[in-house]
């Protein structure tokens, strides 16, 4: 039913340009793994490589286990759910849901049994005898969902399916998405830029930028734990203040700014071009200061988001800190002008090493 | 090339291929190449072909050149074909633009429907028509006379001037239609913008469609001169003695004299002909082949 | 502008319809004159004779079977051929592109003697005969531009993704022309067979040089026109005229019914999920 996709060493060039640089990466059966990235830092060549319209320049693509060189797209186990979906406008509903199984022989009653029977599952059972311009936009995903399902692929390939959907329907998509997958146990590989998306539907998620891997975690670790600068800004909001380390000792550290000098965890593979990364929620305002770290600062603004208010303050130098309040009632919330201190844990405070691309994550 | 192949296979890849290649090799390019040596060689009897006598020369050209007649009818070809093309445009260009912006939208298929009659009819049908009315006792005589405009009736078929009727009704349409997708592509929204500027209706027409249009003029001129200019059934049908087409002289060799290789040399010169007027026109309208063929 | 200026292109556009109807009229009118001579001029009184004359004249006949096989050839030559070189060409980038874009356009600004005569000599060198495959093959040459344009225009509207989700989902490539492609180019190929058909039912230039000792139904005209001229060709002209207008009307009253069709479907529903 579900198959592994090893991805060994796998490069794509374009001419000059390399758009997947040398990625190794192991997607297990039944595993709900996502490729998450900027716009051009290789993800959709990734997985156009694994459904076979791209031939990597060097590498292997195996699924399960066995290797896909000479495999061509329409001889591969896997269903690719496109960007603008490619529904076939000149069938109805129900022929683009068995077309997979029409152009492998099955006889027209089975066809149209078990495209009602999809129909079923995605929750549309009325829809068969439409007309695909007839269907709204979170429908025509469904029936692209059920097309892919039809061939009972063992890896299905989603290329961000729903950014053309509005928020609401997103989100609820996201949940449909979910429990198909559950329900099927297929190996799903999605592609987004979309970090909410990937954080919470996903098993696994690989953060990549220009080509390369930059972290592949599950998603409570691509959060918490970063592997380097890309993936902390990426993912989430920061501050960031640049510096250098004057004392470490094992997992700890001290990293001098131009705000302070605080104590901090160390991340891995640090550079003299590290930086100290502070997420605004572990950031706390508060009339005294308090442990090592602890930057007197002035409240400049107060931005109402809704279940959280963002408080950008900025000390005597002008450095800005922002920190977030939640929206619980209990918090106080400052107000603008209000002298405080902004403090923060060493555990919640992280250096990490700079990735080739860091203004791209950045803010 | 290796999209194709990733799209459609080895097999249908090969297809489409050989199916160009039978078309543009078979079909366009080996004949117009073969017409071309032809033209530099001599008509000359079976026993001699292939014989010390059959050597390229440019004796068919030089045929061309020492006569005097046929140099003038060259020229008289193409001054007529260029009147032609000229009056077609003056013709064709406010009913394009009425039809794209005036007009309402739900009467074009029936005004095209009505328009496109006399194209189905074939063009010696047309010619024919027009050698009725043009007539000394035709129709358009009869009428002139009774509403009293002139009092004798009138010899049309003298000179190109039924030749110059003939061919304008025969290729006007081949002028019109492509102006009018040229300025249907316009943003009308450009013109009422223009007007609310303040320009005249001239101006607009002048500055904003007539520069909007003309690929489509360009595509129109083309067309209708080559046509005109390669014309056979009008010119023989309505020309009198004293207005002959170059088509003429080329069926005349074809034909009459059965040189086909001054003929063809003398096809020849009507495709370098429609080949420099093709080129005058791209360069003055500043258009790309693939604008003019839409 | 104004009303009056909207007023002036009216008549304007009436007195053009009516140029290029009434010469048809005329010659319709004088196929129904009992006059040795072709003219509505003076009315000498109705007469079918024309018809019945035309209606016994087996050259006509034979020419028009002449006239119905070259047509049926170049519609079977012309539509995949032009299909092949659009979708060939829509693949290709580049100088590459537009030097076999400009070598597919350069047919259709040939003028009809060029392409007759360069046919006959070319075929002529291989001991071909003039006849009526010669005249196939030269309308072909240009026609095939004609259908080349229309499918290319149509595949540009085209989703190329359409193509890889076929193939995603184990399509075979026959599959995918069959399938995928081609009911898209339907209309395109449609339009094009329509056009190779009149184009090659019209087509006189070609055909004159090509033709050898057959007759096609302009051909025929044409010599009759210049041998002696009758009526029977008006009563001919007619026939053609009624049978294109009873064709055009038809496919008129077909498009209105599809618009209707079309409009009564309505859009799309919203998600309101």
């Amino acid at each position: 039913m579900s198959a592994s996709v090893e991805l060994e060493n796998v490069c794509a060039d374009f001419g000059a340009f390399r758009a997947v640089d040398n990625v190794s990466v192991t997607i297990q059966a039944g595993e709900f793994f996502s490729f998450l990235g900027p716009s051009g830092c290789g993800k959709t060549t990734i997985l156009r490589m694994v459904s076979g319209f791209i031939s990597p320049s060097q590498g292997v693509i195996r699924i399960g286990g066995e290797d896909m060189r000479d495999a061509r797209p329409n001889q591969r186990p896997t269903a690719l759910i496109f960007q603008n979906l490619a529904l076939f406008p000149l069938m109805p509903v129900w022929e683009n849901i068995a077309f997979g199984l029409e152009v492998r022989g099955v006889d027209k009653k089975t066809r149209r049994a078990r495209a009602e029977e999809l129909l079923r599952l995605v929750d549309l059972p009325d829809a068969a005898d439409k007309a695909v311009s007839q269907l709204s936009g979170g429908q025509k995903q469904r029936v692209a969902i059920a097309r892919a399902l039809a061939v009972e692929p063992s890896v299905m390939l989603l290329d961000e399916p729903l950014s053309a959907l509005d928020l609401k329907l997103r989100q609820h998509m996201r949940a449909e998405l979910r429990a198909i997958q559950k329900r099927t146990n297929v190996t799903f590989i999605y592609i987004t830029h979309d970090q909410g998306e990937a954080l919470a539907m996903s098993d696994r998620v690989a953060v990549m930028s220009q080509g390369k891997l930059q972290q592949v975690a599950v998603p409570r670790e691509i959060y918490d734990q970063p592997a380097n600068g890309f993936v902390a800004s990426f993912v989430g909001e920061n501050n960031i203040l640049s510096g250098e380390i004057v004392a470490s000792e094992g997992e700890r550290g001290t990293f001098r700014t131009a705000l302070g000098t605080f104590s901090a965890r160390l991340g891995p593979n640090l550079t003299p071009t590290s930086r100290l990364y502070v997420r605004p929620e572990h950031v706390r305002l508060s009339a005294e200061a308090a442990g090592d770290n602890s930057i007197p600062v002035e409240v400049t603004e107060v931005a109402f988001e809704g279940n959280f208010i963002s408080i950008e303050t900025r000390d005597q130098n002008g450095h800005r800190v922002v920190s977030e309040a939640r929206n619980d009632g209990k918090t106080p919330i400052p107000a603008i002008g209000e002298r405080l201190h902004a403090v923060f844990a060493a555990e919640n405070a992280v250096v990490l090493a700079d990735s080739g691309d860091m203004k791209a994550g950045a803010h | 090339m290796e999209d194709l192949y990733r799209r459609y296979g080895k097999g249908l890849t090969a297809a489409f291929c050989l199916l160009t290649a039978f078309w543009l090799l078979i079909l366009v390019i080996l004949p117009n190449l073969y017409l071309f040596e032809n033209s530099f060689r001599l008509y000359l009897p079976i026993s001699d072909v292939g014989g010390p006598k059959d050597v390229y020369t440019i004796r068919n050209y030089l045929t061309f050149l020492q006569s005097p007649i046929h140099v003038t009818v060259f020229f008289w070809t193409i001054i007529y074909s260029s009147i032609v093309t000229f009056l077609c445009f003056l013709i064709a260009y406010p009913l394009a633009y009425y039809l794209s912006k005036k007009a309402s939208p739900k009467s074009l298929p029936t005004i095209f429907l009505l328009m496109t009659v006399p194209l189905w009819v074939s063009e010696v049908m047309r010619s024919f028509a027009w050698f009725i009315i043009l007539s000394l006792k035709g129709p358009l005589n009869i009428f002139l006379i009774d509403i009293g405009i002139i009092e004798k009736p009138i010899r049309w078929m003298m000179g190109f001037r039924s030749v110059i009727i003939g061919l304008v009704y025969t290729y006007v349409l081949f002028m019109l239609f492509p102006i009018y997708n040229a300025i249907q592509s316009l943003d009308t929204n450009q013109i009422e913008a223009a007007d609310d500027l303040g320009a005249r209706w001239w101006q607009i027409h002048w500055r904003v469609i007539l520069p909007h249009a003309k690929p489509g003029i360009a595509s129109g001129s083309v067309m209708v001169f080559m046509l005109a200019a390669g014309s056979i059934l009008v010119p023989t049908l309505l020309a009198s003695t004293t207005s002959r087409w170059f088509t003429e002289i080329i069926q005349q060799w074809m034909f009459e004299s059965q040189d086909w290789n001054t003929g063809s040399a003398y096809a020849f010169l009507l495709l370098i002909l429609c080949t420099v007027f093709v080129t005058v026109v791209m360069r003055l309208f500043r258009v790309k082949l693939s604008d003019i063929a839409k | 502008m104004t009303r009056k200026s909207d007023w002036l292109f009216r008549l304007y556009l009436l007195i053009f319809l009516a140029y290029l109807l009434l010469p048809l009229v005329v010659m319709g009118g004088a196929a129904f004159n009992n006059s040795r001579f072709p003219s509505v001029f003076p009315w000498a009184g109705f007469t079918w004779n024309w018809f019945i004359e035309l209606w016994n004249d087996p050259r006509l006949l034979n020419s028009f079977k002449n006239t119905l096989l070259v047509a049926l050839a170049v519609v079977a030559l012309s539509v995949p051929i032009g299909a092949a070189a659009a979708i060939l060409v829509n693949s290709l980038g580049g100088w590459v592109r537009s030097t076999l874009y400009s070598l597919m356009v350069a047919p259709i600004l040939t003028p009809g003697a060029v392409i007759g005569i360069s046919t006959l000599l070319f075929w002529n060198r291989f001991s071909v005969p003039a006849g009526l495959h010669l005249s196939v093959l030269g309308q072909v040459s240009y026609i095939a531009a004609f259908v080349m344009l229309l499918v290319l225009a149509r595949l540009q509207s085209f989703d190329r993704s359409l193509e890889e989700a076929a193939l995603d989902l184990g399509a075979s490539h026959a599959t995918v022309l069959r399938r995928i492609l081609l009911p898209h180019l339907y209309p395109a190929l449609g339009a094009g067979a329509a056009i190779a058909f009149f184009q090659s039912i019209e087509n006189f230039n070609v055909t004159l040089f090509t033709r050898g000792p057959y007759d096609t139904m302009t051909v025929y005209v044409f010599s009759k026109v210049r041998s002696g001229i009758t009526p029977t060709i008006n009563a001919l002209a007619v026939i053609l005229i009624g049978v294109t207008l009873i064709g055009a009307i038809a496919y008129e009253i077909s498009r209105r019914r599809k618009q209707a069709a079309l409009e009564a479907l309505g859009p799309p529903p919203a998600d309101d999920e």
